[in-house]
C-alpha cells in the first residue's frame, strides 16, 4: 500500500498509521468502472465525431450530429446556417454544448475527481495530491458556468426532440410512419429531457434559489417536481449517456447498410 | 450464538501508536461499541473510547472501522463475517488525544465563525411566523447530531492539513446554507461562505453525504445549493452588472 503523506492522514499529532487505507472492501472497483465507461464513450464519440459519414438515414438522424447546422449535411433535417469547410465535421460545430453540459454537471464532476483524478479515488482513501485547491481556481471555476450549459441544452433538447418527430415519416418524406428508429429517437429524447430536467441547476433556477416558497407557490411545485427527479440523475446520466451512443450507432447501422430499419406502419 | 471475534484497534497518543490485536467475544445483536466496553471490561482498562447515548443520536462515538468513518454504536457485528478482522482506529482527520478518542476542537472553532442567525424583527404580537413550506428545507438540516463523520471523511481536510485554515467542512458550511435558506434569517451569507469559509474548495464528491448517519443529503441539499446561490451572486453577468452599479443588493 501507498505511504500516506505527510500533509494529510500523516499530519502531525493524527493518529499514526502508514497505509492509505484500511478499508477492505472493493473501493476501487467503482472508480474503474467510472474510468472505462467514460473513456469508452469518449473513443467512440470522438470516432463518430470525426467520421463525418454514416449520421443521416431518412428520415433517422445521429443525435451527434443533429441539429445539422451546415451545407456539408447529409439529408435536409434542419435549415442549413452556414456552410463550413467539407473536411470539418458538423458535429464539431455542436458538440461543444452537450460536451460542456456534462464536463460541468454536478453528478459527472463527482465520477470524473474521483476516478479521473483521484480526488479522492473512493471516501477515506487518500488522494496522491500534495495540494489541493477544489474549484477556487482557473481551469476549474469555470465548473461555476453549468446552468449556461444547462440552458443552451435545454435549446439541443428541442432540436432533438423536433428531429424526433420528423422521423414519424417514411423514407419518402410522408407522415404517420414509424419505426424502431422512430422509438430509439423519442426514447433518446426523453431521456436527454430526463437527465436536463433533473439537472441542479434547473433545480435551483426553478425554485431552489427562492427563500420563500409559500409567496411563489407555482415555483415552489416545480421546484418539487425536479427535486424529485433530482434523486435520480446520477441515473438519467449514465443511461442517457449510453443511450445517445446506441442511437448514433443504430443510425450508423441503417447508412451503413448493415441492418434496415423495421417499420411498424 | 457467541462468537471470537478478531479485533485490531488503534491505541497510542499524540506522540505514537499502533495497531494492536485482541480477541473478544461477540453476542448476537451486539454492535462495534459493546465489543470495544467489553474489551475494555476484560483486557485493556485503560483503552480510552469516547461514548454517551448508545442510540445514534449524541454523536460522540465516531471512530474508522475497517477505514469508514462510522458511528461505533450504530455498526452492527452481524455486518461482518465471524473470521474478519475488524480495525478500529480514531478519526483520521483530526488529532488523535488518546486511543480512540480525538480532539475535535476544529469543528467548534468553525461553528464560532459562523455568522449566528440572524432573525428579522417580531410581529406587532411579539411572535415569530412562517410557513412550513418554507421552513421544512433548512429543517432537514436540523437533524445534524454532529458526530463529525462528514468533517473526517471530506477529503478537503483529511488529506490537506493546511486547508483547515480556509475550509469550514461540509458540517458548517451546510449551516451556512441551513441559515441562508432561513426565511427569517436576513444575512446575505453567500459571499461569506465562498470567501471565508472555502465553499469553492468543495469538489461535490459526496463522501459526507455517504457517511452521514443521518442520512443527511448534505452535498445535494446543501452544498450543491449553496454553489448555485454564489452563482448568481458572482457568476451572472446582470447580477453582478446590477451590484456593481448599485441598482441591486442580493
Amino acid at each position: 500500500m501507498t505511504t500516506v503523506a505527510p500533509s494529510g492522514t500523516g499530519a502531525p499529532g493524527r493518529a499514526r498509521l502508514d497505509v492509505r487505507t484500511l478499508r477492505t472492501d472493493r473501493w476501487w472497483l467503482q472508480p474503474l468502472l467510472t474510468v472505462l465507461a467514460l473513456v469508452a464513450f469518449i473513443v467512440y464519440s470522438t470516432v463518430r465525431a470525426f467520421e463525418n459519414a454514416n449520421y443521416y438515414a431518412e428520415p433517422y438522424i445521429s443525435p451527434f450530429y443533429a441539429p445539422c447546422i451546415t451545407t456539408q449535411c447529409e439529408g435536409s433535417t434542419f435549415p442549413e446556417l452556414f456552410s463550413g469547410p467539407a473536411f470539418i465535421s458538423p458535429a464539431l460545430y455542436i458538440l461543444i454544448v452537450p460536451l460542456g453540459f456534462r464536463l460541468t454537471c454536478y453528478y459527472y464532476r463527482k465520477a470524473y475527481y474521483r476516478s479521473f483524478w483521484m480526488s479522492p479515488p473512493a471516501c477515506a482513501v487518500a488522494e496522491p495530491h500534495g495540494s489541493y485547491t477544489g474549484e477556487t481556481r482557473f481551469p476549474l471555476i469555470f465548473q461555476n458556468l453549468h446552468r449556461y450549459f444547462f440552458y443552451a441544452g435545454l435549446v439541443f433538447n428541442v432540436f432533438l426532440t423536433y428531429e424526433a418527430l420528423m422521423s414519424f415519416r417514411n423514407e419518402d418524406g410522408e407522415w404517420f410512419h414509424m419505426g424502431l428508429g422512430t422509438v430509439i429517437l423519442l426514447t433518446n429524447a426523453t431521456l436527454l429531457w430526463l437527465y436536463s430536467l433533473s439537472c441542479h441547476s434547473c433545480r435551483h433556477v426553478v425554485g431552489g434559489r427562492l427563500k420563500h416558497f409559500s409567496k411563489h407557490p407555482v415555483r415552489y411545485k416545480a421546484w418539487t417536481a425536479v427535486s424529485r427527479l433530482n434523486t435520480s440523475h446520477m441515473k438519467y446520466a449514465w443511461i442517457s449517456l449510453v443511450f445517445v451512443a446506441f442511437t448514433d450507432f443504430y443510425v450508423r447501422l441503417l447508412a451503413t447498410g448493415a441492418f434496415d430499419d423495421p417499420r411498424f406502419f | 450464538m457467541s462468537y471470537e471475534a478478531n479485533l485490531r484497534v488503534w491505541r497510542g497518543d499524540a506522540a505514537g501508536g499502533g495497531l494492536q490485536d485482541f480477541t473478544v467475544t461477540v453476542n448476537e445483536g451486539e454492535v462495534v461499541l459493546d465489543i470495544l466496553h467489553r474489551l475494555q471490561a476484560t483486557q485493556t482498562p485503560d483503552l480510552a473510547v469516547r461514548w454517551n447515548c448508545k442510540a445514534g443520536k449524541c454523536g460522540s462515538c465516531s471512530a474508522e472501522i475497517n477505514g469508514r468513518p462510522r458511528l461505533l454504536c450504530l455498526t452492527r457485528m452481524g455486518t461482518f463475517t465471524e473470521d474478519e478482522v475488524i480495525t478500529v482506529t480514531p478519526l483520521r482527520a483530526f488529532p488523535v488525544m488518546r486511543d480512540l478518542v480525538t480532539d475535535v476542537s476544529f469543528n467548534y472553532e468553525k461553528a464560532a465563525q459562523i455568522p449566528a442567525f440572524s432573525p428579522r424583527p417580531r410581529e406587532a404580537d411579539g411572535s415569530h411566523r412562517m410557513q412550513q413550506i418554507d421552513v421544512e428545507r433548512p429543517q432537514e438540516f436540523r437533524k445534524c447530531i454532529e458526530c463529525f463523520l462528514c468533517q473526517d471523511v471530506c477529503h478537503v481536510v483529511r488529506d490537506h492539513e493546511d486547508n483547515k485554515k480556509s475550509f469550514a467542512g461540509p458540517r458548517f458550511l451546510m449551516r451556512i446554507a441551513e441559515l441562508d435558506m432561513h426565511p427569517l434569517d436576513q444575512l446575505d451569507r453567500k459571499d461569506v461562505a465562498q470567501e471565508e469559509h472555502g465553499l469553492g474548495m468543495c469538489n461535490i464528491t459526496k463522501c459526507c453525504s455517504e457517511v452521514c448517519p443521518e442520512g443527511i443529503k448534505i452535498t445535494d441539499n446543501a452544498l450543491i445549493p449553496m454553489k448555485e446561490r454564489v452563482v448568481d451572486r458572482k457568476y451572472v453577468p446582470s447580477t453582478w452588472l446590477g451590484r456593481t452599479i448599485g441598482r441591486r443588493k442580493g
